[in-house]
């Protein structure tokens, strides 16, 4: 919660960002900026509840005077700065993140590639067919990658991990942007169940030792789902139903509510198709919680819809 | 820790002088509360108590929350009022970060007391018995009088029904078969009442004892209106689900009962209610529908339209002069729990909650969490060494209100003589047969947090519950 008489007066700065002059407080990003005109930037591992990560480097802008180009998520903006958010470096080096991306993680859950990669003509296809399934890959250790002859595309397949009926796992979709480690650990839950293993191409999302969820730390408040960009961590109802090919967004109405369960009130988002909820959210920009719930609030809705439909 | 602050010189002495009355008073009475005497009482060591009261006293803000822990004794509202003490002696109230908050374990219990559901009050915490224009109003607005004197709370009703003054009931939302302390005597209190009404989404233990059992819906995703958190914060709560089968709004079925005792209510929308309530209660007149969607909640106080809620209360204590009363020291001596320990019954149950469950388990038994694991009786290391006891082991557990089956295991966070369970799985292990009904004087609540108990081991063929290692641990099955 905000405080008048703890908020300090800030200053404003001044930049151009593709030839319009934009005005941000002091702090603000060179993003904030481009949001501020309404200048389009793809982001990835952009959280606006998380510290940024600079791990995706999608976002990237060309600021005059700077030798490489800048993750706009994270580089503050300065007065009399200089941005390009549309040149060809910045084009080409958007697209070659894209294409690495989209040759190696399974995009197919990312509500937002298949924009980023018309928008920037990504041809991941380019590195070559895509490689047979390592189903070893979670137990990779350093060192012991066999080097590949460059005519397949590696992917980060290690087949989807279902250990409890909450939510799934499927690091074949993860393009390690850290938002889920950091929403579990110093940033938000402080429970540190996940972290990343393994180093270079070979590093993976685990829990410690790959134990499976319930044998781990995790205390399922689903803050590492809220952030998931990819879909890679995703609640099971909403698994089911991609399975059995009866998941319809289009249908599914969202109503924000409170949450049932204590005094803190937390604001959550029901997801509901076909009179059921498959999936809760919570909005990142309400000051009670910032998007973060708890088990109850994230999955103890069933009870709503596991009565018998006659009684007396 | 306020004795020690006080002797440290670490007392707020300007924010008391200014503020408060009855400090002399209360120095002298917590005087012989020294760290040792304290550590005596509480078997908390001197040096933490001491480490504790300096980095609180000595705190730009400081904040204590609490939950059922503070209050869930015979001394509940002692409790609280020694808080509010030590809160005054630091002046840690009525500034940004700093105060007294104690955390409600429902959604909108802040909100049900706010709206008169309460013996005492009317809608917008307006007194029954003393406020005569409140009184006047309500009764105006209703058209029916509005008697000048306090209902009885949930522990005088079941006094009520074993005097036979308490013949009907109508219970929405609540178990309290289940729920309440000395369950053996609930029952029976219940089960012996002329007509007992039951509104619920489920049908509940308490459900089963009633003559009538009416559907109601989810309120929070199967309804519109409003529930007030632990910070006061009017939010909007919003209809997601059409409740299933017969299952009928809240609402409606009130309204509709209203119609069949004659009385014409037209069936209004949460809103119209919600604006009744603006027009009779001061404090959330300027709370409209479109206020509240705007703002994400406002906090009450908020008298008129326009007023952006009150984050805080008791600021009016740093005004100069202070408005209003004066905080008062209410000094109040360590009373034991009513149950003491003794060779019979030689160990401490105190009950509480897990994070994945809530209260008699009816709504979270229905999930399938990797956490819920059924319901222990905790002992520390050295109870589970000296009775001889192996982790997962059936045994009797006895109070002097009646006894249970209970798996027992270790809990290296609990100390020798203090046991833990909680009420989640009551179908499995009914632990508020165990439980007392010794309460609060004052505000009513039962002692859920001390009774004192005895553990036996089963013997051959004596045992009736099914080992959880042998079964589905997942509840509802």
């Amino acid at each position: 919660m905000s405080d008048p008489v703890m908020m300090m007066p800030k200053r404003m700065v001044e930049l151009e960002v593709d030839g319009q002059t934009v005005k941000v407080f002091e702090g603000e990003t060179i993003l904030d900026a481009c949001n501020k005109v309404e200048i389009d930037t793809p982001t990835l591992c952009f959280g606006e509840t998380l510290q940024p990560k600079n791990a995706c480097r999608v976002c990237v802008v060309e600021v005059e005077g700077a030798r490489v180009l800048q993750p706009s998520c994270s580089r503050k903006a300065e007065a009399g700065m200089k941005v390009h958010t549309n040149s060809e470096r910045v084009r080409a080096s958007r697209r070659m993140v894209l294409e690495l991306l989209a040759s190696s993680v399974d995009l197919s859950t990312t509500s937002v590639a298949p924009e980023y990669l018309e928008a920037y003509e990504a041809r991941p296809e380019k590195f070559g067919p895509q490689a047979p399934p390592d189903t070893h890959r979670d137990h990779h250790r350093a060192g012991h990658s066999a080097v590949t002859d460059g005519q397949l595309a590696a992917t980060v397949y290690q087949g989807i991990k279902i250990d409890n009926e909450l939510y799934t796992r499927d690091y074949s979709k993860c393009i390690l942007c850290y938002k889920c480690v950091d929403a579990c650990g110093e940033q938000w839950q402080n429970t540190f169940a996940i972290s990343v293993a393994g180093r270079g191409f070979d590093a993976r999302i685990s829990t410690e030792f790959v134990v499976p969820l319930p044998e781990s730390a995790c205390v399922y408040c689903g803050n590492c789902i809220q952030v998931c960009p990819t879909g890679a961590l995703m609640f099971k109802s909403e698994h089911d139903l991609r399975e059995e090919g009866e998941w319809r967004e289009e249908e599914q109405t969202v109503t924000t509510t409170i949450c049932t369960y204590c005094g803190v009130g937390c604001n959550l988002e029901l997801h509901v198709q076909d009179n059921s909820i498959v999936k809760v959210t919570s909005p990142p920009d309400h000051s009670i919680t910032h998007g973060n719930l708890c088990i109850k609030g994230r999955f103890g809705f069933q009870h709503a819809q596991a009565r018998d439909g006659a009684k007396k | 820790m306020a004795n020690e602050i006080i002797q440290a010189g670490l007392a707020n002495m300007a924010f008391i002088e200014h503020s408060t009355e009855n400090f002399e008073n209360y120095k002298a009475h917590v005087a012989e509360y020294t760290l040792e005497r304290a550590e005596e009482l509480t078997g908390v060591p001197a040096e933490a108590i001491r480490e504790v009261a300096h980095a609180y006293a000595k705190a730009d803000r400081a904040m204590i929350s609490w939950t059922l822990g503070i209050t869930e004794h015979h001394t509940g509202v002692d409790n609280v009022l020694s808080l509010i003490s030590l809160a005054l002696v630091c002046g840690h109230v009525g500034r940004y970060g700093s105060g007294l908050n104690p955390l409600r374990g429902q959604n909108n219990v802040q909100g049900g007391g706010d709206m008169g559901a309460i013996p005492n009050r009317l809608p917008g915490f307006q007194d029954i018995e003393n406020d005569h224009a409140a009184r006047e109003k309500f009764s105006k607005a209703y058209g029916v009088p509005i008697r000048d004197r306090y209902g009885w709370h949930l522990t005088q009703m079941f006094h009520g029904m074993e005097t036979g003054e308490l013949k009907y009931c109508y219970i929405i939302g609540e178990n309290p078969a289940q729920s309440d302390a000395d369950s053996t005597r609930v029952r029976k209190l219940l089960g012996g009442l002329d007509f007992l009404v039951v509104q619920d989404i489920f049908a509940t233990k308490t459900a089963e004892l009633a003559d009538v059992i009416l559907p109601g819906s989810a309120s929070w995703c199967e309804s519109n209106g409003t529930v007030t958190n632990s910070e006061r914060r009017v939010q909007r709560v919003r209809k997601a689900l059409d409740p299933p089968g017969e299952a009928m709004d809240d609402q409606w079925i009130l309204a509709e009962l209203a119609k069949r005792l004659g009385f014409a209510w037209d069936y209004p929308t949460s809103e119209d209610i919600w604006n009744e309530l603006r027009s009779l209660s001061p404090m959330h007149t300027g709370m409209s529908y479109a206020r509240l969607e705007e703002l994400g909640g406002i906090q009450w106080p908020c008298p008129e339209d326009g007023h952006p809620g009150s984050p805080r209360l008791h600021e009016r204590l740093w005004a100069d002069p202070v408005q209003g009363m004066l905080a008062t020291f209410v000094p109040v001596h360590d009373r034991p729990p009513f149950e003491a320990t003794d060779a019979e019954f030689p160990i401490r149950l105190t009950t509480g909650r897990r994070l994945e469950s809530y209260n008699t388990g009816v709504q979270t038994e229905k999930f399938t969490s990797p956490l819920h694991v059924g319901e222990f009786l905790e002992l520390c290391p050295e109870d589970m060494e000296r009775m001889n006891l192996e982790d997962g082991e059936i045994v009797r557990v006895s109070s002097r209100r009646g006894a249970v089956e209970s798996p027992v295991r270790t809990d290296v966070r609990l100390r020798p003589g203090l046991g833990f369970m909680t009420y989640h799985f009551p179908d499995q292990v009914d632990v508020n047969v165990l439980t007392i009904d010794a309460v609060d004087e004052k505000s009513g609540t039962a002692e859920f947090k001390a009774c004192a108990i005895k553990v036996e081991k089963l013997a051959e063929g004596e045992q009736t519950m099914t080992a959880y290692a042998d079964r589905e641990l997942v509840a509802g099955d």
